[in-house]
């Protein structure tokens, strides 16, 4: 569904190139629900604006759809939905003329506009919103209706960037709620992007850690969390003696990722934990080693992208977010 | 075709609000009706001051065509506005992303502009029946129709002038404040300016200056004066300004990107 090689943006910014996204090449194939999950300036923003013909590439190639973004646009745009991070309705407009004019701009008849505007309201809990002005509505239901607005075509790829920032958790759900129906009814493909760790961990099948414009991880949750960060053991030891006696033995075991002590408390990362923990504490006991406490932790995503950086996602959207004002990226 | 179907729906997208609230019709042909009620009447004395009060001796006859001038630029300078807020809220973003023609995009919005200048232009007529100002119905049709091919450019220079102020918007109002005030005052407007009344700079300035045809020509026309050069010349400085404008309207939209 999406296949592009050496995908590269640029922007000029105070006399310098900054190299927003730099040879990005992504296979994602049709129907997944693919997440772009890294901190604000990573290039999320900026990949998604290129996938949607909204920016052209500095250089490389991208085909979405089966359509080149830069020799056939038009034919990418009829083909896809996209929710931008701004508010997709006009102010001044109705909220039940934006989606009809929607439909409309995508060659949708008006009959046929207008029945899908009034099942979007009501799947998205906006029913009693069709003839207020857009400007009126709260923040929660803005951005429900900019998600109708984006599937009002019922797309076959749909691109939200960042869709639920800023929501409570019951909006998120309903959007979420909706999103999936769709993807199962009509085999949407779903390309997201988020700063949100657990709703890249929820509803991603495929996480692509994206850092300093290159996606720098990709896989499944799971397969991340497991082959990169690994689960947390703790286990409380009496002394800072049987704390490195400890360590030794934790180092003995297999395809650990990482040992250290804290005072009377070894740490131990790890894939499998649940099936190492019991490991570790007989092999503790054959060592002599009294353990007073233990404690198994999944990871998180932010886990994750502390092992590959060396930040984790909140510093590193902190450290970035005030220098990349150029594209929002 | 779809250009015309895409035309229409970026057209009814844009008359919606208008069509809801028409008292804000009533903002933008402020300017107009203010020197109508404020500054009209002091022309009183001055009779045949722009060269043709239709035979009525009336200043009505003279002022109110550069009035309806003034409403096209005051009225449609300002439509890249509502473009430079949709640019700042990401609904011009969105629209970018449908497959809507672009070049529609662009001539909707401006056709809105024109539906929304007629109706004002009309309203001001309907006021001034009262007055000894005499309508030619031939001649305000055609003065009309000059009008919306005017407003059309200004309003389609002004969108152009608003994608290119995307990321700094007061780009656009100091260009639109610095170059709305002399085009206006230099048309003769207000005052004639005539090469016996004003110094020669000035009057070079006036000649060089497309809206003093525009003006000129509505003068003629809504006098029921056809057969003037002052209305070919306007109606060639009405085309040229709406070529520009939509050929330089579309281009942008055609290149707009975020």
């Amino acid at each position: 569904m999406i296949h592009t090689r050496g995908l590269t943006r640029s922007f000029r910014a105070k006399g310098e190139t900054v190299e927003a996204v730099r040879g990005l090449d992504l296979d994602i194939d049709a129907g997944s629900v693919v997440a772009f999950l890294g901190p604000n300036g990573a290039g999320k923003t900026t990949s998604l604006r290129m996938l949607t013909t909204l920016l052209p590439p500095s250089s490389g190639t991208a085909v979405v759809a089966g359509h080149d973004v830069v020799a056939d646009p038009a034919a990418v745009r009829h083909r896809i939905g996209y929710l931008g991070q701004g508010n997709s309705a006009g102010s001044n407009f109705r909220v039940t003329d934006e989606l009809v004019t929607q439909g409309r701009a995508y060659g949708l008849g008006h009959a046929e506009s207008r029945a899908r505007t009034e099942l979007l309201l009501t799947a998205l809990e906006l029913e009693g919103m069709a003839t207020r002005t857009v400007g009126t509505l709260s923040g929660g239901q803005r951005r429900r209706l900019d998600i109708a607005m984006a599937l009002v075509h019922e797309p076959e790829l749909l691109f939200l960037d960042e869709p639920t920032t800023g929501l409570d958790p019951h909006s998120r759900a309903n959007i979420w709620e909706h999103v999936l129906r769709l993807r199962k009814e009509l085999g949407t493909t779903v390309v997201f992007t988020t700063h949100y760790l657990e709703e890249a961990d929820l509803w991603a099948e495929r996480v692509m850690v994206v850092d300093h414009g290159r996606v720098i991880a990709d896989g499944s949750p799971e397969q991340l969390k497991a082959d990169l960060a690994g689960d947390r053991i703790t286990v409380g030891t009496a002394d800072r003696a049987d704390a490195d006696r400890a360590v030794a033995v934790a180092r003995a075991l297999p395809a650990v990722h990482e040992v250290t002590a804290d005072g009377t408390e070894v740490r131990v990362r790890a894939p499998h934990g649940d099936t190492r923990l019991p490991l570790l504490l007989r092999n503790l006991e054959a060592a002599g080693v009294r353990a007073l406490s233990a404690r198994l932790a999944r990871p998180t995503l932010d886990d994750v992208f502390l092992t590959l950086t060396g930040r984790t996602l909140r510093e590193s959207s902190d450290a970035t977010a005030p220098t990349t004002t150029h594209d929002g990226a | 075709m779809k250009v015309i179907t895409d035309t229409r729906t970026a057209f009814a997208r844009e008359l919606g609000p208008e069509l809801r609230q028409p008292a804000g019709l009533l903002f933008t042909m402020m300017l107009p009706f203010l020197f109508l009620a404020l500054f009209a009447p002091l022309l009183s004395g001055m009779g045949a001051a722009g060269g043709g009060t239709g035979g009525t001796g009336s200043p009505w006859q003279w002022f109110v065509p550069g009035m309806l001038v003034l409403l096209a630029l005051s009225a449609t300078a300002g439509a890249g506005a509502s473009l430079l807020n949709e640019m700042s809220s990401g609904a011009f973003e969105r629209l970018l992303v449908t497959p809507l023609n672009r070049a529609a995009m662009l001539v909707g919005r401006a056709l809105k502009e024109v539906v929304v200048l007629l109706t004002q232009a009309l309203l001001i007529l309907v006021l001034l029946l009262p007055t000894d100002f005499r309508l030619h119905p031939l001649g305000a049709l055609a003065g009309l129709a000059l009008l919306t091919v005017f407003g059309v450019g200004i309003g389609a220079l002004s969108f152009t002038l608003a994608l290119h102020s995307r990321k700094q918007q007061t780009l656009f109002y100091g260009v639109q404040q610095v170059i709305f005030f002399p085009l206006l005052l230099l048309s003769g407007v207000l005052l004639p300016i005539t090469q016996a009344s004003a110094p020669t700079w000035l009057y070079v300035l006036s000649r060089i200056n497309p809206v003093t045809y525009v003006v000129e020509a509505e003068r003629a026309l809504f006098d029921g004066r056809f057969a003037e050069t002052g209305v070919l010349y306007g109606t060639l400085a009405a085309a040229a300004v709406a070529v520009l404008g939509v050929v330089a309207g579309i281009r942008g939209m055609r290149n707009a990107t975020v």
